[in-house]
């Protein structure tokens, strides 16, 4: 900082202020509304300051559901987010993982080739070929289950791509320090490679939980079942059940407990997520 | 590819690489290619025949006044999008690096919508937005301006455009922010020396300085509004009122799982990997540039 | 222990061969240092023989037995390297007992091995700490501990001091000379400063361009060089090169115009009447004012160091300056003419278009 004058310092404050206030209205509006009751969310105008029900409605969507008919339990989709969150995670990075130590570690015929062919996964995101990669996942019977909302997510081309990275500016003396010690390409990988990887392993868990967690489209193609459906896309549901009247103050409760865990990942680790996005993105 | 020793050879890289190489062809390769094979085929109203008709489809959907119509928003979309997301990070970096105290706070307060869902940051802006009960509606009415989004296009448009930027300043500003703290101190500090004042310094030192990260983040911006915004669009208008807001993504998804007009949609998709493909090679090339230097 | 043996190796990347075929016994014990300009292939040899590079050509031998195509592991050999390659994750006690570990000691042995390994490198109290909480000089001696609990039949070391400073450097320099003579463990070390070369070797291989130009005991190599480029290499400041004629007897080489200077008593009579180059050590020149046979330099600047006086100048028109090194301190002022003379048998003669010594 070159000038120290306290108008400019406070003009800077300000405008951060003002930024900060914008980025958070909409979520505190929604804590407000998960804190009042039914009643007060129908009457104009809506209350800016939180009410004391909060509690009772977080009790009444875990215990009574949400829903039309209360059908849905949010317990069960706040565990299948976190069961294909997981599953997307770990899956991205143990299939990188591998194949980003081949490509670097290993000559092999077609290594470039496979090597384009993960390219080539960056370039089609979901959206754009949703119909025939419907009609594969139906063909397999990966409908309605954990595996038909993870695996068709965990092919990736950024994580290999970080990781080739990561292991390029691995020294090389280490693999020979490894060999002569006596360590096979297994145990290299596994006692030594991804040990000194780790920081990295976990900066690209972070943004990849929470790549997982929000995934929208996909789940709403595969899953008919209501026992599969993700707090995600539940929010999306409850709110299509209820077109007429919608209950906001078990919706927005619903849209908080859906945040949460993402949210408490990138604010908790901060400096992972920071190292995670800067570097998988390069 | 720089390694100096690598181990003996053997079939293992083979094992190592199935498992990713398998996923990308079954999920990935061959549902592409499907899509460009039907994108060139017919089917009759009851799905009994196909037809093998060229490049049909591609001539009705570009023939046809509806597939502009959602190109033209697309763009309007995108760009507004990213216009709107990047000029607010931008301001909000510029000024979280020019303070010393505080500026970890306010840094994890900004960055946190990042963590949101593209559906639910529409939930949140289509609740505060909501014609008859949301708060921004209701100061709006207050103000002699009727808000409503279900039925004006434009009210539609804009209020997408909003929760979609919403979500992408963390980003922007995560970025800007890295890049900014990269340009050396010494730099702004000799052109204070030199007598240019803070806004000056601003677009003289740091703005031009900051225009590979700055072209980085348009293309990524673009990627996002073109493809990732689908949730939103999802939540909060349906791409209605009467096709408004019906953005490409948007319109694949409709005409193949709703409309069920499957050569149409896979015109549609082949049409938009192209554009990914366009930018991915963009940003690949701008890449390679910066490795140059 | 054992003894080590290369039969003209060979090796060579496509069609380009970078290592010319070189051939020597490493005895049983012995602290044997290969040296040479970067780039010259000497950690090349050694990764050779660690078998960390694949030999195109030629046979290494280790206590007998043929390891051409035997994995690293399997040659019962340890190395330290340049950077020391200890594994970040791993405290000083796990990196030592990794290779131990993979050889499936039992958990006693190992703890017996590294704790024997760090008393004798002073590493105590070190055991449970982090490689990047160690400083220079520990690293290293961690590295030389991971090597020494192996036991193996011979140790490689690849620049380990270079990473050093200066003052570190002449410590361990020591240290390592005095560990050898405990251990008796047959030792390859690939340097590429010839300080290093003199001081820790019972040999040394020279190697330029790929091929061993000579073998030998630091003396040997000090006193006799077999070639110009070893003559070049070895001492510091290096040696000086002046282009000469022989005397037609071979006697005396002739110095541009009337500049003489006397061979020792057999001299080079095959050589009579050719051009040769001259080499004479900086330290070998003496002042002496009384001898008329001496030949006058003039100078050009001086250094003053303190220990010794460096001296450069020109014998009448030789294009490149000659370096003189004198004890104590002297002042000369520039284009003073100094006589000077150098004992016969200082005076090394090669061969101007091989470099080899005759």
């Amino acid at each position: 900082m070159v000038e120290n004058r306290p108008i400019t310092t406070f003009c800077s404050h300000a405008v951060l202020i003002c930024g900060i206030a914008i980025v958070v209205f909409p979520i505190w509006i929604t804590f407000v509304a998960a804190s009042h009751d039914a009643v007060r969310m129908t009457q104009t105008p809506l209350p800016l300051l939180p009410g004391d029900q909060f509690f009772v409605n977080l009790k009444d969507t875990f215990i009574k559901g949400v829903g039309n008919a209360r059908e849905q339990s949010v317990g069960l989709m706040l565990m299948n987010s976190l069961i294909m969150a997981m599953m997307i995670a770990v899956g991205k990075i143990f299939i990188s993982l591998l194949s980003a130590f081949a490509i670097v570690y290993f000559r092999f015929p077609f290594r470039m080739g496979f090597f384009w062919m993960i390219f080539v996964t960056l370039m089609l995101p979901v959206e754009v070929r949703i119909l025939p990669t419907f009609e594969v996942v139906a063909n397999l019977g990966m409908l309605n289950n954990y595996w038909g909302l993870s695996i068709p997510l965990i092919a990736s081309a950024t994580a290999t791509f970080m990781f080739r990275q990561v292991f390029l500016t691995v020294p090389d003396e280490l693999l020979e320090a490894a060999r002569i010690d006596g360590a096979g390409p297994m145990r290299f990988f596994k006692d030594i490679l991804v040990p000194v990887s780790r920081t990295n392993i976990a900066a690209l868990f972070v943004i990849l939980f929470i790549y997982g967690w929000n995934q929208y489209l996909w789940p709403l193609l595969i899953t008919t079942d209501k026992n599969m459906y993700t707090i995600v896309m539940g929010i999306k549901q409850m709110l299509e059940a209820a077109e007429e009247s919608p209950e906001w103050h078990l919706i927005m409760m619903t849209t908080l407990l859906a945040m949460l865990p993402p949210v408490a990942v990138v604010v908790g680790m901060q400096k992972l997520f920071i190292k995670g996005l800067t570097e998988t993105e390069k | 590819m720089l390694k100096r020793t690598h181990f003996n050879p053997s079939p293992l890289p083979y094992l190592l690489v199935t498992p990713q190489i398998l996923i990308t062809i079954i999920f990935f390769i061959w549902p592409a290619s499907q899509a460009v094979f039907q994108s060139l085929l017919v089917e009759d109203a009851f799905g009994l025949k196909t037809e093998f008709v060229w490049f049909d489809n591609f001539i009705e959907l570009f023939s046809d006044q509806i597939y502009f119509n959602s190109f033209g928003k697309t763009i309007v979309f995108s760009s507004l999008v990213a216009f709107l997301s990047l000029g607010t990070a931008l301001i909000l970096a510029a000024t979280a690096d020019r303070i010393v105290r505080g500026a970890t706070t306010y840094r994890t307060l900004l960055i946190w919508p990042y963590a949101v869902a593209p559906v639910v940051a529409g939930t949140l802006w289509m609740f505060i937005f909501d014609p008859t009960l949301g708060i921004v509606a209701y100061m709006l009415d207050m103000m002699g301006y009727d808000w409503n989004h279900r039925l004006n296009g434009n009210q539609a448009m804009a209020l997408i455009i909003f929760a979609a930027s919403w979500k992408q300043i963390s980003y922007n500003f995560l970025f800007f922010l890295a890049g900014m703290q990269a340009i050396p101190k010494s730099l702004t500090e000799a052109a204070a020396i030199d007598g240019a004042g803070p806004a000056w310094r601003f677009w003289t030192i740091i703005f031009p300085l900051l225009s590979p990260t700055t072209f980085f983040l348009l293309v990524m911006n673009i990627v996002y509004a073109f493809f990732e915004t689908f949730g939103i669009v999802h939540a909060v208008t349906k791409g209605g009122p009467a096709g408004a807001t019906e953005i490409m993504v948007y319109k694949v998804y409709n005409d193949g799982f709703i409309g069920l007009d499957l050569g149409g949609s896979a015109a549609q998709s082949v049409v938009l990997m192209v554009i990914v493909i366009t930018l991915t090679v963009i940003q690949f090339r701008y890449i390679e540039r910066k490795v140059e230097y | 222990m054992a003894e080590v043996i290369l039969e003209k190796v060979v090796k060579a990347y496509g069609k380009t061969e970078v290592i010319h075929g070189i051939s020597t016994a490493i005895a049983d014990g012995e602290f044997i240092v290969i040296v040479g300009p970067s780039g010259c292939g000497k950690s090349t040899v050694l990764r050779m023989i660690a078998g960390l590079e694949k030999i195109s050509g030629g046979i290494i031998r280790i206590d007998g037995r043929e390891v051409n195509n035997l994995e690293p592991k399997d040659r019962d050999i340890a190395m330290v390297f340049q950077n020391y390659a200890l594994y970040p994750h791993m405290t000083v006690f796990n990196n030592m007992a990794y290779g131990l570990k993979l050889r499936k000691f039992t958990k006693d042995e190992i703890k017996h091995r590294v704790d024997q390994a760090a008393q004798l490198l002073q590493l105590d109290g070190l055991l449970e700490r982090k490689p990047r909480q160690l400083s220079g000089g520990q690293r290293q001696r961690v590295a030389m501990g991971r090597c020494i609990v192996r036991e193996p039949k011979v140790f490689l070391f690849d620049e380990p001091l270079s990473n050093l400073d200066a003052k570190l450097r002449v410590q361990m320099r020591l240290e390592l000379r005095k560990l050898h003579e405990r251990l008796k463990v047959t030792s390859i070390y690939v340097t590429h400063d010839q300080v290093e070369a003199m001081t820790l070797g019972d040999r040394l291989i020279v190697i330029n361009e790929g091929a061993a130009e000579q073998i030998g005991s630091p003396l040997e190599l000090y006193e006799k060089p077999a070639t110009k480029f070893v003559a070049g290499f070895i001492g510091s400041p290096s040696m000086n090169f002046i282009e000469a004629r022989l005397s037609r007897d071979g006697q005396s080489a002739n110095i541009q115009g009337d500049v003489r200077l006397a061979l020792s008593d057999d001299g080079a009579p095959d050589f009579g009447d050719r051009k040769v180059i001259i080499g004479i050590r900086p330290e070998h020149f003496n002042i002496s004012e009384s001898n008329p046979q001496a030949i006058p330099l003039s100078v050009d600047h001086i250094e003053i160091l303190g220990a010794d006086t460096m001296v450069y100048g020109r014998f009448a028109d030789t294009p490149d300056l000659i370096t003189i090194r004198l004890p104590d301190i002297h002042h000369f002022k520039s284009e003073k003419v100094l006589p000077l003379s150098v004992a016969p048998d200082k005076i090394h003669i090669f061969n101007k278009d091989t470099g080899a010594r005759i």
